[in-house]
């Protein structure tokens, strides 16, 4: 099953393998930094990989790889080099007692070498230094252009073990990015690994780039493009470069949102006068309306059920969330807390909203548990805004303002683990977690 | 804690030379042709291909009028939070209406703006409800309806940079933009 998966991804790596080629310059530019504390987090160890003679720089890739990747969810500590007191090959070679001493609860390590037919065949163990047993011992055999992809899923299998949550390392990101230069503005579109890494241009304009969104099988984006100085929304497939126009009515064209079944879009137009929430079905373009009153309706988003949608709206005085069944109804208002509540996301258990609060004048994201109601806010910026829930929930990643710099940052959502990454220019925002990729 | 792409870099120029450029490549080019997409500068592309960029030049079409005079003047401004017309911008939107109104085949975009507070579709909905109260006065004037079209671009263009009153004050604010027709 594993195999499986590694080959599933394959097509995907080639195209990235591609895009490299093709547009080097694009992607050394974003660097993520751990900006508050893993207080609480679970110390391991992360050996170098042992390496065959060939692949001895491959090797310290993949474990760099795991390593960084579990220290960024907050969840874990990994020990620094010069602390590892051993190198053992694997368990039976694995002196226990040396690395119980070093607080370490777990103990990576793996090795690499060259298979016949070209590729690397990695093995690698997780041990469990208080018991001093094994607990996962798995073998890959995958083509070079595979193996950063592997390393983030290694780092998923971990993480799923010792938390018994599902990871998120093997998934994407899309920004926007706003870079001004002599002739004018120029909006990307873009695709990173989760890591930041080798980020990709899936469109470029000189107009206004919004709102992307990641269809549930995490193969397409929805967005609002301004291409021809008016707003439209399009379906673009990730990884053909294959769009579509789903809507360009007069006025606008926003905010869409996928349906969990991917058959439709909840969006914002003003075709009738006035910003209200519709749904349209992506086969037919058929468009049904959910809002009609003189307010802002905006902002949809979808419970993970596909029975209700959350959304902002002004119909109170101010900007608050509310909650709408999908097949129309009446609202009912969710937040009471602050005067300016917008922008809804939906955690994948449905059991939380993550929003932008304003508190002070400054606005930061929030999160609100569904069951009892309770706000917790969990950011401390400024302008901070577009939260965006990792597929497993643990992390909400979220656009800040840096002295004028727009740059993204990803906060757990017990707001106890920050960090920041950051392009060495340009303004990057609206940034959107993708869903598990199928 | 900074983490070097300089491992990064070692492994994709080792991906590199797999040999899957030609099939990633084909994607691309197969997926860069959208509709008519080309005059307006914007380019999709596959993950892999390098986007193209070109600009569009904004028109500078309408009415001149006097300088100083109301029809010269283009930008009507907001108080923060509101948008219904301020009484000094009246004979702006009073003079452009009448010009529409005398040239029925003009046709101009209100372009609705904001300031960066707030959430970034709320700001898009401000800016729409801004020139949709511009567009009302003109139609209340005479301006027929097909003459006007409302866009709004919220917070995501800023008439002037920055995260102070002053330039809050600048972008919020209807641009009255001549198209073609006249």
């Amino acid at each position: 099953m594993i195999g499986c998966y590694v080959r599933r991804g394959l097509r995907v790596v080639c195209a990235l393998t591609a895009a490299f080629a093709l547009a080097p310059s694009a992607f050394a530019e974003l660097t993520i930094r751990i900006t508050q504390g893993v207080e609480g987090a679970l110390p391991i160890a992360i050996l170098p990989f042992a390496a065959g003679a060939p692949g001895a720089l491959e090797a310290q890739d993949i474990s760099e790889i795991i390593r960084a990747d579990l220290e960024r969810s907050g969840r874990f500590a990994p020990l620094k080099e010069h602390q590892l007191p051993e190198r053992p090959i694997d368990a039976s070679q694995t002196r226990f007692p040396l690395w119980r001493a070093t607080g370490a609860h777990s103990l990576v390590l793996g090795q690499i070498a060259q298979s016949q037919t070209g590729g690397f065949q990695v093995q690698f163990q997780l041990l469990d230094v208080f018991q001093g047993t094994e607990l996962t011992n798995l073998r890959f055999t995958v083509r070079p252009d595979e193996l950063r992809r592997l390393a983030h899923h290694i780092s998923d299998v971990i993480y799923e073990r010792l938390t018994g949550e599902r990871g998120a390392f093997s998934t994407r990101i899309a920004y926007v990015t706003n870079i001004r230069t002599d002739q004018g503005e120029r909006f990307s579109l873009m695709v990173a690994d989760a890591d930041g890494f080798d980020p990709q241009t899936i469109l470029s304009s000189p107009e206004p780039i919004m709102s992307p969104a990641w269809s549930p099988d995490g193969q397409k984006l929805a967005y609002v493009s301004f291409e021809g100085r008016r707003s439209k929304i399009f379906v673009q497939e990730v990884y053909t470069g294959v769009r579509e126009m789903i809507t360009s009515y007069p006025g606008i064209n926003g905010a869409p949102a996928w349906s969990p079944d991917g058959t439709r879009l909840a969006l914002t137009l003003s075709r009738d006068g006035n910003p209200e929430i519709y749904i349209v079905s992506l086969a037919g373009k058929q468009l049904t309306r959910l809002t009609n009153n003189a307010a802002i309706d905006t902002e949809p988003v979808w419970s993970p059920d596909g029975r209700s949608l959350f959304f902002t709206s002004d119909r109170g005085g101010g900007p608050q969330i509310y909650r709408l069944p999908a097949s129309g109804g009446s609202a009912a208002r969710l937040t009471f807390e602050g005067s300016y509540n917008g922008r809804p996301t939906v955690s994948a258990d449905g059991k939380r909203v993550a929003m932008v609060h304003r508190t002070q004048g400054q606005f930061r994201v929030a999160v609100q548990d569904l069951a009892s109601g309770r706000l917790s806010v969990l950011t401390d910026g400024r302008l901070d805004e577009s939260p965006s829930f990792a597929p497993n929930g643990q992390m909400i990643l979220y656009a800040a303002s840096d002295r004028g710099n727009g740059v993204l940052a990803a906060v757990s959502v017990d707001g106890r683990v920050k960090q920041r990454l950051q392009l060495s220019s340009g303004d990057v925002r609206e940034p959107a977690w993708s869903p598990y990729i199928q | 804690m900074k983490r070097s792409l300089t491992l990064a870099l070692g492994i994709m120029s080792l991906l590199w030379l797999v040999g899957c450029a030609s099939r990633g490549g084909t994607a691309a080019t197969e997926g860069a042709a959208v509709e008519d997409l080309a005059s307006a500068g914007a380019q999709a592309s596959a993950l892999g291909s390098s986007g193209g960029f070109a600009g569009t030049a904004r028109s500078q079409a309408g009415p001149k009028g006097e300088p100083g005079s109301p029809l010269s003047q283009r930008v009507i401004y907001f108080d923060f939070d509101q948008s219904s017309v301020a009484t000094q911008y009246l004979p702006v939107v009073q003079a452009h209406a009448e010009y529409l109104r005398d040239n029925p085949r003009v046709r101009i975009a209100l372009e609705g703006h904001t300031d960066e507070r707030g959430t970034r579709e709320y700001n898009i909905a401000l800016g729409d409800r801004r020139a949709n109260a511009v567009s009302q006065l003109m139609i209340y004037q005479g301006v027929a309806g097909n003459q006007v079209e409302r866009v709004s671009y919220g917070e995501e263009q800023p008439a002037a940079q920055g995260s102070d009153e002053s330039a809050w004050a600048q972008n919020r604010r209807v641009e009255i933009v001549y198209g073609g027709g006249g």
